[in-house]
């Protein structure tokens, strides 16, 4: 990523606004908080008999999932369309890709279809940079780029919607203790928490998880690495699990999932080590019985359906950033 | 240019205050206020007015048709509306009355809770250069401003208010 970091951050226009959203690494804090701040007025309009804006009108946002979702696209399709712009959503995994045709020959054809925006989810990162810089180096920056998540790189606007359920709760990012629990190794939402985390001032960003599920050199991200579920989780005030994604894993990383959950699952006995008052997170979709027990995904503490409508919101503020700049 | 005499604040309220007394049924009329003037002259006609239903207050950030020029207003806030529109009898309170655009952005806003039954708009001062056909209920002010420009509330830490002029 560093070779397509060159030259500035390629996600701010010449007046420092945000003209994609490619990573949350590297934003100034004003940017982050910032669209934290514009989300706020958005989680209203669902409240609303009539929950559409105005902003995107006659703009078409072409959803680009190159790797299977369910909740990112269908959460960006109703934020989208919430703005009242034509979605287009296109599961290219099973498209043209599948015929030859590359990535840029798609953005280029849906660019001369008049999209004002791409939202990208790919299994390689640095294919939502890739068509950014496209778009620059073809005098078309005038569309906006979103990443959706690309490979293990980013899922910025997953990492957003976490800072913002977190500032919901906790007001305060600078007096907190967060943990990030599980498969960072292949989580591409765990290093766009961490960067965000970091930037917003928490002074202590914990990483729990077994050895072989953690990225070599992650101590340098500005995180503690707990090997030990219960030591890690001791006095935190806000519990990040991640999925264990099975279809990420290659070769023997674990011996089963019901050993992971013994070691690593989030059950009520464990979470007690937390501050009485701690939340729980999760990006979904859960593996119940997993990463996370039942009793904890369900319970009082737990903030993940919040998390999906605050989602919302968040990609809604994106948008509406993106498309007025 | 000479500077203008700037109208008093706190006697175009009291002024306004009297001109929709007369109109207002304590019982059924509710104010909207748009950010943040109008918020403020709202509250003075509550109290004065002693209405029932509690104001609610409006922003157009996501109304404005200057968007794809300007881009998302900065400090967008939620607009906060108390009671239920539908069938309700509204008047929009804002500070100034210039082009008519923030009205029309504050209806677009409104209709958006419901459709009401009636809408009227009150302000204290008309400041001249409408570019839409908006014409307010109550205005106890007039004034003729160049573009250039701007006639700003203000409110004090004690809440007085009162009025300056602003180069654009």
């Amino acid at each position: 990523m560093s070779v397509m970091n060159t030259g500035g951050n390629p996600q701010l226009n010449r007046h420092g606004e945000l003209n994609h959203l490619l990573t949350i690494e590297g934003l100034p804090r004003d940017v982050l908080t910032r669209i934290l701040d514009t989300a706020a007025p958005f989680t209203e309009v669902a409240e609303r008999e009539v929950k559409k804006l105005p902003l995107l009108r006659g703009k078409s946002v072409f959803n680009l999932f190159f790797e299977n979702s369910t909740r990112t696209r269908t959460t960006f399709e109703i934020a989208a369309k919430r703005l009242s712009a034509d979605v287009i959503n296109l599961n290219i995994s099973t498209s043209s890709a599948n015929k030859g045709e590359t990535l840029l020959d798609t953005v280029d054809n849906l660019a001369a279809m008049q999209a004002d925006m791409f939202v990208v989810r790919h299994a390689s990162s640095g294919a939502p940079y890739l068509i950014a810089q496209h778009l620059a180096a073809t005098d078309r920056d005038h569309i906006h780029v979103v990443n959706a998540g690309d490979g293990r790189h980013a899922h910025p606007t997953q990492g957003l919607l976490d800072m913002y359920t977190i500032r919901h709760y906790k007001k305060d990012f600078t007096q907190l203790t967060v943990a990030i629990i599980g498969d960072v190794l292949h989580s591409r939402v765990a290093r766009s928490q961490i960067h965000a985390l970091n930037i917003l001032g928490v002074p202590e960003i914990r990483v729990i998880a077994p050895k072989t599920l953690l990225p070599t050199g992650v101590e340098r991200l500005g995180v503690r690495v707990f090997n030990d579920m219960r030591e890690g989780l001791r006095g935190v005030d806000v519990v990040m699990m991640l999925r264990l994604q099975n279809e990420r894993m290659q070769g023997a990383l674990l011996p089963s999932t019901q050993e992971f959950f013994k070691s690593w699952g989030l059950t009520p006995e464990k979470l007690a080590l937390a501050k009485p008052d701690a939340i729980v997170m999760h990006p979904g979709p859960m593996n119940r019985g997993v990463e996370i027990d039942s009793a904890v995904a369900d319970g009082k503490q737990a903030v993940i359906l919040p998390q999906v409508t605050f989602g919302i919101a968040v990609r809604m503020a994106v948008m509406a950033m993106l498309g007025g700049n | 240019m000479p500077a203008p005499q700037l109208p008093d604040a706190e006697v175009l309220c009291a002024a306004l205050i009297e001109a929709m007394r007369p109109h207002v049924d304590p019982a059924i009329t509710a104010l909207v206020g748009i950010h943040t003037g109008g918020v403020w002259v709202a509250e003075r006609l509550h109290t004065a007015l002693g209405l029932k239903i509690p104001p609610g207050s409006i922003d157009v950030s996501f109304h404005r048709d200057d968007y794809h020029q300007r881009g998302l207003h900065a400090n967008a806030r939620a607009s906060q509306i108390p009671f239920d529109v539908e069938g309700a009898h509204i008047v929009i309170v804002d500070d100034v009355l210039y082009t008519g655009r923030t009205i029309r952005a504050a209806m677009n806003e409104l209709f958006d809770y419901g459709r009401p039954a009636r809408v009227d708009l009150a302000v204290l001062s008309d400041r001249g250069g409408r570019e839409l056909p908006v014409a307010p209920t109550w205005c106890p002010h007039a004034m003729a401003l160049p573009a250039a420009q701007m006639l700003a509330l203000e409110r004090a830490d004690d809440g007085r208010l009162s009025f300056r002029l602003m180069e654009k």
